[in-house]
């Protein structure tokens, strides 16, 4: 079993390039250090672990040594069928799951080998049957002050007691307006964050800010529009020019056209809390196509540095100014902190969908480096005086015209699934894929009654043929030390301990764990459905380490199976079947938590 | 009236499918001899002109008709008609047919078409912008509502065609899915040239028409030209019913009932108001 798999991965190579003084670390330092990291104590309080998004664990039980015996402990049915992307949180000896649509969230004990302690329903609108026609996700809750709050996908953000009974439940937009949200809060400074999807809706994207304690709403900012409504105000300053100027989320629209200009907030949030920062991307520019939207589309497909008090901005970068490939900049950031020997740097590093490994400093929005992690041919590469992504000309998608060898494809180099990272080996731990794309001939399609002609969009493995990869990227040196090669997208994300073990979870169902320094293959277990959920690791109520991973194939690529779509038709799921086709041979629907020890 | 055989063929077979998906239900066993016959329709619950819950849209007209002529009770599974319609309706067996899709629609096994309509101008009668043409240069300067999709980088053949004329700052785009929570989603873009929000629009000729005419204002309703921009943008299109790709008995004998009831579908059209763009032979 362990061969056969080490002969499907593990192509391990070096790659070299010059180092950064900028952010090296001074010999022999502690080095790189996730910002606002608490001591370890065993629980999962959020998806992303801590503030600075590590999924870091300091527990330190399973080792590469001992990772080979890793056993069952107990499995839980989540009684849905659809794409499950939520982490567990633990709290106490108390595990919180959430599902896919229709949100259910249930308490499990973990004294009693996960038996159910409660459920709550938030039964979300079903009768407009087909209005939130793609995603039914939802990428996990977050646990704050007794309360566990999450959204619905009609709209809701709901806190839930330890009890199981309602703390309050504000609705924040509406489903009948192609409105959803799937994203998972951040709690942070007595607030929750969160953000909507539906931007392919005309639905203009936005960041608000909850009350913890009343879930009263405290502010909203807009990612298009005036900048009273983005919450642009006197503290904004942004580090390129570009960035500059009056009320740029209408200036950069034609018309009116910023007014359903997508710019969504489904991904990730992280905050500093010495800077009293928060960091959010914004999706991409919708549904005008490109030719429609002239300029350069602010504030989609960028990143906004804010005050969590009242939202005011503080900077922007924009990943992908004037968006053609689909490229929604929502991506998880890792807030890190590098000691220079000349005083310490505080960075961000996102994997992009664009295909770039960015490091920023996030005091100002200055792009330190940017740098390919995969194949790219829709980009040359990133200006770093103007900070502009320099587009490929030759790879923009136009109407009645054959684009191939797009790479990556719509869902780019990397999706929403989040990345982790160890203090202990400086190493990223970057779940993705590989996918390139053709955009071809013209077929008619009808939505609403109203025919029109559409693209054809295929999608297919990139150089290498495989369609997924785990690669470990050394911060300081810019390049990766190892990749994992895989069949299938790896829509999971990672987890990575101080014990030096990385796991992750695979679209055909294996749940992987492999050695943090070197990435080979230490352990794998076959769930009953693909994995497309977020790995995590905590000290249950008996001291010991365990790992939790819900199985449950969905989401976009997985829609093939969760969606029991026709593979015949290569163009459905917006092209992703077309790379998808035999994922139907390889695994099931069916949300499953699957809980490991030693 | 004898059936030909195929027909008997085809409406034998349609209350099967209805059993079998109670039977799944959990319901009690099939009566397959004692069972009225249903002909399962999907459709939009909410998507004036075309069909809305009461029954209000051309469509629901159509499916009686069609209904009748079949000996059938007409059954209706609402779904909105957004991505993954036919996939969640038709494919996965909950319906029969489904009342109109594109004639080159590849996802749906097509009926001969039933009437071709076309994207239309719309403005106030006696306005400065009676414009016909997408190559009118008062397009330039007038205040232009158009249609838009935003699905998979495609859009409505107005939309594109402004676009490549380099006409964008003066164009505002209405959503086809309309607000869902109104009774008519898809009349906001007509009542913006009723209002005067915008000089003309582009709109498809059924929601055109038939907003057009409950307009407190004469709205003229004007066919786009040209009908094909080039190099390829078709601004007419041929409008079937839509069955699943297998079910070539049930398309024979809905292709059999069209043309033996074509006055009657014309005149539900006609009522209506559905702009036509039939070819002069047929």
């Amino acid at each position: 079993m362990l061969s056969a798999c080490m002969k499907e991965g593990s192509d391990r190579r070096p790659v070299s390039e010059a180092r950064d003084p900028a952010f090296t670390p001074a010999p022999g330092a502690p080095a790189i250090a996730p910002s606002a990291t608490a001591n370890e104590d065993g629980q999962w309080t959020m998806p992303a672990k801590d503030f600075a998004s590590s999924r870091y664990s300091g527990l330190a039980e399973i080792t590469p040594d001992n990772v080979r015996n890793l056993k069952v402990a107990f499995t839980f049915s989540t009684s849905v069928l659809r794409g499950h992307e939520a982490a567990p949180l633990v709290v106490g000896s108390t595990m919180y799951v959430v599902t896919p649509f229709p949100n259910i969230l249930y308490a499990l004990d973990l004294k009693n080998s996960g038996a159910v302690k409660w459920q709550y329903e938030p039964k979300p609108e079903a009768a407009a049957q087909g209005v939130a026609c793609c995603d039914v996700v939802n990428r996990g809750a977050a646990y704050a002050d007794g309360k566990v709050v999450f959204n619905t996908l009609d709209n809701h953000t709901v806190a839930v007691d330890t009890t199981g009974k309602l703390a309050w439940d504000t609705k924040l937009g509406d489903i009948n307006l192609g409105e959803t949200m799937t994203m998972a809060p951040l709690v942070a400074k007595g607030k929750v964050f969160v953000g909507n999807s539906g931007g392919e809706m005309g639905v203009r994207g936005w960041l608000t800010a909850l009350d913890l304690g009343s879930g009263k709403i405290a502010w909203r900012a807009f990612s298009t529009g005036p900048d009273n409504e983005v919450l642009i105000g006197s503290r904004f300053n942004p580090h390129y020019a570009s960035d500059k100027g009056k009320d740029l989320g209408v200036s950069t629209w034609p018309g009116d056209a910023w007014r359903i200009g997508g710019g969504t907030v489904w991904g990730w949030i992280s905050y500093d809390p010495a800077l009293d920062l928060l960091y959010y991307g914004t999706g991409n520019p919708g549904p005008w196509n490109p030719h429609q939207r002239p300029g350069d589309n602010k504030w989609t497909s960028g990143i906004f540095a804010r005050d969590p008090d009242d939202g005011q901005a503080v900077w922007y970068y924009q990943w992908n100014p004037h968006d053609v490939h689909d490229y929604d900049g929502i991506n998880e950031q890792i807030l890190l902190d590098i000691d220079t020997g000349a005083g310490t740097r505080n960075v961000l590093v996102r994997a992009e969908r664009n295909g770039y490994m960015y490091v920023l400093d996030r005091r100002t929005g200055e792009i330190l480096s940017a740098t390919p992690y995969g194949y790219i041919t829709s980009s040359k590469g990133v200006d770093l005086k103007s900070g502009r992504l320099v587009v490929a000309d030759d790879k923009i998608p136009q109407m009645a015209k054959v684009v191939e060898n797009i790479c990556p494809a719509a869902p780019g180099m990397k999706d929403w699934q989040p990345t982790s990272y160890s203090p202990k080996t400086g190493f990223l731990y970057v779940p993705h894929q590989n996918l390139c794309m053709d955009w071809e001939a013209l077929e008619a399609n009808y939505i609403a009654g109203t025919p029109y002609v559409g693209a054809n969009v295929k999608m297919y493995a990139g150089p290498g043929g495989h369609r997924g990869v785990v690669s470990a990227w050394d911060v300081a040196n810019r390049r990766e030390v190892w990749r994992v090669t895989e069949k299938f997208p790896v829509w999971s994300g990672t987890v990575v301990t101080a014990g030096g073990v990385v796991f992750y979870g695979t679209m055909d169902g294996w749940f992987k764990a492999v050695n943090a320094r070197t990435g080979d293959v230490l352990w794998q277990f076959k769930t009953g459905s693909g994995i497309i959920g977020q790995p995590i690791t905590y000290r249950g109520p008996d001291g010991k380490q365990y790992v939790a991973i819900l199985a449950g194939v969905g989401g976009w690529p997985g829609a093939v199976v969760a969606g029991d779509l026709d593979t015949r038709d290569s163009t459905i799921a917006l092209g992703m079947a077309n790379a998808m086709k035999d994922l139907p041979q390889h695994t099931t629907k069916g949300g499953i938590l699957h809980v490991f020890s030693l | 009236m004898a059936l030909p055989a195929r027909l008997e063929r085809a409406v034998l077979l349609v209350p099967l499918l209805a059993l079998a998906a109670a039977a799944g239900a959990g319901r009690r066993p099939p009566e397959r001899a004692a069972a009225a016959p249903v002909l399962r329709v999907c459709s939009d619950p909410n998507n004036l002109p075309f069909s809305n819950a009461r029954g209000e849209g051309f469509e629901n007209k159509l499916a009686s008709l069609v209904g009748s002529e079949l000996g059938a009770r007409v059954e209706y599974v609402w779904w909105a008609q957004r991505r993954g319609f036919i996939r969640n309706t038709l494919r996965a067996h909950e319906c029969d047919v489904v009342m109109g899709v594109p004639t080159s629609f590849e996802l749906a096994l097509p009926t001969r078409p039933y009437y071709r309509s076309t994207y239309a101008f719309l403005y106030r009668e006696g306005s400065r912008f009676a414009v016909r043409s997408l190559d009118d240069p008062r397009l330039k300067r007038a205040r232009i509502g158009v249609q838009m999709i935003g699905d998979d980088y495609a859009n409505t053949p107005p939309a594109h065609a402004l676009a490549n004329r380099g006409i964008v700052g003066n164009v505002r785009g209405f959503l086809v899915y309309g607000d869902y929570r109104q009774h008519d989603p898809q009349s906001p873009i007509v009542d913006a040239v009723a209002r005067g929000d915008v000089d003309v629009a582009i709109a498809w000729g059924p929601t055109a028409g038939y907003y057009a005419r409950r307009e407190p204002t004469a709205i003229a309703v004007v066919p786009v030209s040209p009908q094909i921009d080039l190099p390829y943008l078709p601004f007419v299109f041929d409008i079937s019913m839509g069955v699943r790709r297998e079910d070539t008995a049930l398309r024979d004998r809905l292709d059999e009932i069209l043309d033996r009831r074509r006055a009657s579908v014309d005149s539900i059209l006609q009522a209506y108001g559905v702009p036509r763009a039939d070819r002069q032979s047929s």
